[in-house]
């Protein structure tokens, strides 16, 4: 892998992400291999928005390489709450840490700050636009349960608004998947996103439905995401679309036998917890999937960095 | 003098917008588009700069058309080539001495900075940051490098004033 930052997923060929899967599943085979991997390495957490799986995984893997983290913490106690542009900001944390990992509220945000920053910078999430490193546990987790090519994949939910959503798409352009994008009228896609499908894909392996039952039988994954309530004018409106979008036992009976269940986390209602202990659910494995590929992303873009320092600074090409 | 907008269109309009000395003309512009063309060149006459605009004037090639005079100075091909964006048919005079030394076409950029700004409330180029917005040229439209935001319609409306 040969990039400084991670900004989005559309900057991924497959060989760069077949490069970080890998590492991914060599480290979970062996996570006491690179345990003095980074020692004296230190990681800025910048996250302008409550994150729970995301920061921790992200600390988790930098400790588990041996490295350490310096966090930000909340907005409310920090410089920001003073006013302080996020360009400066970035610069300020660059000058402590070895490489910044960055969650904020406005969208292209982490391509902002990652033109002023030379450390490598990763994007936790920029508003509604792109959160690749979720996307690259959600791949290492479809690649565990059903493969990467050859795919039918169901994406369900607020596609509109849904960060991971739009990651995951843009990279499963870059395998052999058929993707079938599931949501009420109000909340596909936007058409940003279906733009850059289309420009990679030619438009052949997506499709756009309101319905699951449409696609429920051929889907050899679903992906399920969150619609928020405050997405919606009044709550019985909310009550009445988000379930139509919820999966239970009697949903799943017209699904196939290995049906693979994802979702981002956290879910509140989109799931029943009757699924969780079936073979369909692989949630919580997905949400564990995040610190053996964060510690690949992490030591990858950090060992790219130490290769660039050895060559004299030669820019990565 | 081969100047289009003396000789082609005739000597109506020549009445209504008096020739330059040395300048530049921005000719076969859009019909109503002549504030955005300045807006967008960021001339608005605060530094005493001599322009003239003629708006909806008849046309061969274009049914109405404007046109705009700047005295005194020469727009570079980098400078005006933004003007595809409203203007896609305008042509450059640069004159000297009532001769119009160069003549040229706008071409849509790959690239255009710090002159539209993102209609996305969402995108931190409208944050207050320290940086210009950025949008890729498409060829339908326009698209912010940051938060992505395509813009296809009306894109005058995003001229930074």
């Amino acid at each position: 892998m040969r990039h400084d930052h991670l900004i989005t997923s559309k900057q991924l060929t497959r060989e760069d992400i077949e490069t970080i899967l890998d590492r991914a599943a060599e480290i979970d085979a062996d996570p006491s291999a690179v345990a003095d991997r980074h020692t004296n390495t230190l990681l800025g957490l910048l996250f302008f928005e409550p994150s729970t799986r995301t920061k921790m995984s992200f600390e988790t893997a930098m400790k588990r390489l041996g490295g350490d983290v310096v966090d930000m913490g909340s907005v409310e106690s920090s410089s920001v709450k003073k006013g302080e542009t996020l360009a400066d900001t970035v610069r300020v944390i660059e000058g402590y840490t070895d490489a910044l990992v960055l969650r904020h509220p406005k969208q292209g945000s982490a391509t902002m700050a990652s033109e002023f920053v030379d450390v490598p910078l990763v994007n936790a999430g920029d508003g509604a636009g792109h959160h690749p490193s979720q996307t690259m546990l959600d791949l290492y987790t479809i690649r565990e349960n059903a493969g990467l090519d050859d795919l039918t994949i169901g994406i369900m939910g607020d596609l509109k608004y849904g960060r991971t959503v739009h990651s995951l798409a843009h990279a499963l352009t870059n395998f052999d998947v058929q993707q079938h994008f599931i949501s009420p009228e109000s909340l596909r896609l936007p058409r940003e996103v279906v733009y850059d499908l289309h420009q990679e894909d030619g438009g052949a392996g997506i499709r756009e439905h309101e319905s699951l039952e449409e696609v429920l039988a051929s889907l050899d994954v679903l992906y399920v995401t969150r619609i928020q309530r405050e997405r919606f004018p009044d709550e019985q409106e909310y009550q009445k679309v988000a379930g139509e979008y919820q999966i239970g036992s009697e949903t799943l009976e017209a699904a196939g036998d290995d049906l693979t269940i994802m979702h981002p986390l956290p879910r509140v209602d989109e799931i029943a917890p009757e699924i969780d202990e079936t073979d369909h659910a692989a949630y919580f494995e997905q949400a564990h999937n995040g610190v053996p590929v964060r510690m690949a992303l992490l030591d990858l873009l950090l060992s790219d960095d130490e290769a660039a320092d050895r060559r004299g600074g030669e820019a990565d090409e | 003098m081969s100047d289009d907008h003396d000789h082609h269109d005739g000597d109506e309009h020549e009445l209504r917008v008096s020739k330059i000395r040395s300048g530049t003309v921005i000719d076969h512009v859009r019909g109503g588009q002549a504030l955005n063309v300045l807006a967008i060149l960021g001339i608005d006459g605060s530094e005493g700069e001599e322009v003239s605009v003629g708006m909806n004037v008849p046309s061969d090639r274009l049914a109405r058309k404007d046109i705009v005079k700047v005295e005194g100075r020469e727009l570079s091909q980098d400078e005006v080539d933004v003007l595809s964006l409203i203007a896609p048919d305008a042509t450059i005079n640069i004159v000297r001495d009532y001769e119009v030394i160069e003549k040229h076409r706008v071409e849509p950029p790959e690239i255009v900075e710090g002159v539209l700004s993102c209609p996305n409330a969402g995108c931190i180029t409208t944050s207050g940051e320290p940086v210009d917005s950025r949008f890729e040229v498409l060829e339908d439209g326009v698209r912010c490098d940051y938060c992505g935001t395509i813009v296809r319609d009306e894109i005058a409306a995003l001229i930074d004033t």
